[in-house]
């Protein structure tokens, strides 16, 4: 291994996500074969149901919106070198923090001072809930992915019994919760485009998404402009080193998770203020463990997250569409690609770096060589 | 028997039965676990073999051709979880996202493909599912009073999965303890260093231990689809391997604890159903989401070392590297 010369960085980050993306691509085109359908033809509905029918492009933001929350909450634990695999019980508490708002205190508030105290409290609740895994984790050296999967289960048994018990809609069977108030409703773009004349397709593309971009650049101040976000990298890198350096580090690591269940938890800024206006079972629908895999194809950074998790709403909204064309391919074809994805650029993503790193040292005219 | 006795019986009657797949994937997770290998994609082999096991179940009509194609589908994604974190030193806990998630597409798309049912397979009927088996001697202990109501109610009258589930504990435990392979088993886990310096191969033993624990996911899976339930629906194993892996950690990695687990764990789900409406003194009714729920914060607790502490194995998680 040893002999492996390095890869170039450009290759690193742009050839080789791209290579296991092809890879998993490829697999999973493979298994569209093997159950006798033609996989550029899926390929062709999906691409058409994201982007190219009417409204399909808000959709396609819309899903793009749940990933960027998802994926800067895996991501931010990862530079702390910690697994947040409960992103999905975070985001289903923020729910509940954000339609608490929303039933409770919006009612009499108007929508200035509702809206950010209700996407506030799906943060802080989202926070909290990671909280008591990442304290565990710093304090009493529990492990954070055995942890953080219980307290998945733990939010979908609290909120089934909060929805069909003391938060149901009075008069209803099914378990959800009332409409929240109209004051602490995010705007879509139709309405907010409406207002200056401009007509926008029908789609669920609210507010949400705006905050998905400030969440992303408030990521990028935290990790790599300020004290808080280089104690994280360095716990991440060595804990031994930084604490050696004075770094305090159970701190950084409670700190970390409450930031990455926070980034989670907005997400039900998106589902609970913006789409459904009440909190309802389920919500969260696998969009964290997707933030997994938008994490590693991103490699950690803003911008990558957010062209991964542009594909992944590309690939949710295109995958509803092979539902309607075909008969025997359905959108859990996404949850395949999405496997694939992980298996390739995270669990095999040793597996094309020498190869790859051997054939460019071989192709490319070696200054690589001199410095050897 | 009066009616208590009798409802307690027919509980811990129903505890074995959902602690059927618990025990065998725990005993599989123990055997991936000890080795070195984290195995959150318990979940996932369950789920395939679940799906395998009735789909070949219902074309073939055999419940045994199930079987073993869905110990061979199990062991398959064990081995996609071995080349991925042994032969390619990847993250454990990665490879078994991916596994779990790769096993809840492919079900469905199988399934669809196959049957075009919305990723359900057929009912099974009679060969093609494994039924209860009446243990000899049934008649003639009925005349012992409590023994005979015992052994009819609780020891007789189960699927021959799960006798094989009971069974796979003292195997599993024989095994790990007993055997050369076992010792080197447990000793890869500990320090791979140690095993590799004394010439033996690191990568095999833990392929091998992954081979165990597929094998051992299949058969719960077959229990899941063709035993316990007559067909596949999506989604079947519905958390039960993440429970099975709590089980490995409240059992501390080993098999006759992490089966005290398991029965535990099966109990509290088996008496849920039962205590609905029951009024407690002084606490009133228990929620039944309190009680699925219990498992998830008993091994939060345990975890935290409030109920003793865990020990998991020294080299868990990391690949091995020359």
């Amino acid at each position: 291994m040893s002999a492996t010369p390095p890869l170039p960085r450009w290759a690193d980050l742009v050839l080789l996500p791209l290579i296991n993306l092809a890879a998993a691509f490829l697999v999973c085109g493979l298994i569209v074969l093997a159950i006798g359908e033609d996989p550029i033809k899926a390929l062709q509905v999906m691409i058409n149901g994201a982007f190219v029918y009417p409204g399909s492009l808000g959709y396609t933001l819309y899903y793009t919106t749940n990933f960027i929350f998802t994926g800067l909450a895996v991501a931010v634990a990862f530079h702390a070198q910690m697994f947040n695999i409960g992103g999905e019980g975070q985001a289903y508490v923020g729910g509940l923090g954000a339609a608490l708002v929303g039933l409770f205190v919006a009612p009499y508030l108007p929508s200035i001072v509702a809206i950010p105290l209700a996407v506030g409290a799906a943060a802080l609740f989202g926070a909290a809930w990671a909280f008591i895994p990442g304290y565990l984790q710093a304090k009493r050296d529990s492990h954070i992915v055995i942890t953080t999967i219980m307290f998945n289960f733990l939010a979908g048994a609290l909120m089934v019994w909060l929805l069909a018990g003391p938060l149901i809609q009075p008069g209803q069977q099914s378990p959800q919760s009332s409409e929240i108030a109209a004051s602490s409703f995010l705007p879509t773009l139709q309405g907010m485009m409406g207002n200056f004349g401009v007509k926008v397709a029908n789609s669920p593309l609210n507010m949400s998404f705006g905050i998905a971009l400030l969440a992303m650049l408030v990521f990028y101040i935290l990790i790599w402009k300020t004290r808080l976000g280089y104690n994280i990298r360095a716990v991440g890198k060595n804990q031994q080193a930084a604490r050696y350096a004075g770094i305090n580090v159970p701190r950084v690591i409670i700190i970390t998770l409450a930031i990455s269940g926070g980034f989670a938890g907005l997400m039900a800024t998106n589902e609970i203020l913006g789409v459904n206006h009440r909190a309802v079972l389920n919500f969260t629908a696998g969009y964290g463990f997707t933030g997994i895999a938008v994490a590693l194809m991103g490699r950690n950074h803003p911008i990558g997250i957010f062209l991964a998790s542009l594909l992944f709403g590309a690939l949710y909204q295109g995958g509803a569409e092979l539902d309607f064309e075909f008969k025997s391919i359905t959108r859990e074809m996404v949850l395949l690609i999405q496997g694939m994805i992980i298996l390739f650029s995270g669990a095999l993503a040793h597996m094309f770096n020498p190869p790859l790193a051997r054939f460019l040292a071989k192709v490319l005219p070696g200054k690589g060589d001199q410095d050897v | 028997m009066s009616d208590f006795w009798m409802q307690l019986l027919l509980t811990f009657d129903a505890t074995l039965r959902v602690a059927t797949p618990l025990m065998l994937c725990a005993m599989a997770g123990i055997f991936s676990e000890r080795s070195g290998v984290v195995d959150i994609s318990l979940e996932g082999k369950l789920l395939t073999g679940a799906f395998v096991a009735a789909a070949v179940a219902s074309l073939t009509g055999s419940a045994w051709l199930g079987l073993f194609a869905a110990i061979a589908a199990s062991m398959t994604m064990s081995m996609i979880h071995g080349f991925a974190t042994i032969t390619h030193k990847g993250d454990q806990v990665v490879s078994g996202v991916a596994i779990n998630l790769l096993a809840s597409g492919i079900t469905v798309i199988t399934g669809i493909a196959l049957f075009h049912r919305g990723g359900q397979t057929p009912s099974l009927f009679g060969d093609a599912r494994f039924h209860k088996i009446e243990l000899p001697l049934v008649e003639t202990f009925d005349a012992i009073p409590v023994f005979g109501t015992i052994y009819r109610e609780l020891i007789s009258g189960h699927s021959i999965l799960t006798y094989i589930a009971l069974l796979a504990v003292p195997m599993a435990s024989l095994v790990l303890y007993r055997t050369r392979f076992g010792l080197r088993l447990r000793a890869v886990g500990e320090v791979p260093e140690a095993v590799d310096s004394a010439g033996i191969s690191v990568t095999w033993l833990r392929y091998r231990a992954l081979l165990v624990g597929g094998a051992l996911c299949g058969i719960a899976g077959a229990y899941l689809s063709t035993s316990h339930g007559a067909n596949f629906v999506r989604e079947m194993s519905a958390g039960k391997g993440y429970i099975a892996l709590a089980a490995v950690i409240f059992g501390n990695w080993r098999p006759l604890r992490a089966l005290m687990a398991c029965l535990l764990f099966g109990f509290l789900d088996a008496a849920t159903p039962r205590l609905q409406g029951v009024e407690f003194p002084v606490i009133g009714e228990i929620p039944s989401e309190l009680m699925l729920a219990a498992p998830y914060i008993i091994t939060v607790l345990l975890l935290a070392g409030f109920i003793g502490k865990p020990t998991p194995p020294a080299a868990i998680g990391q690949p091995y590297d020359k």
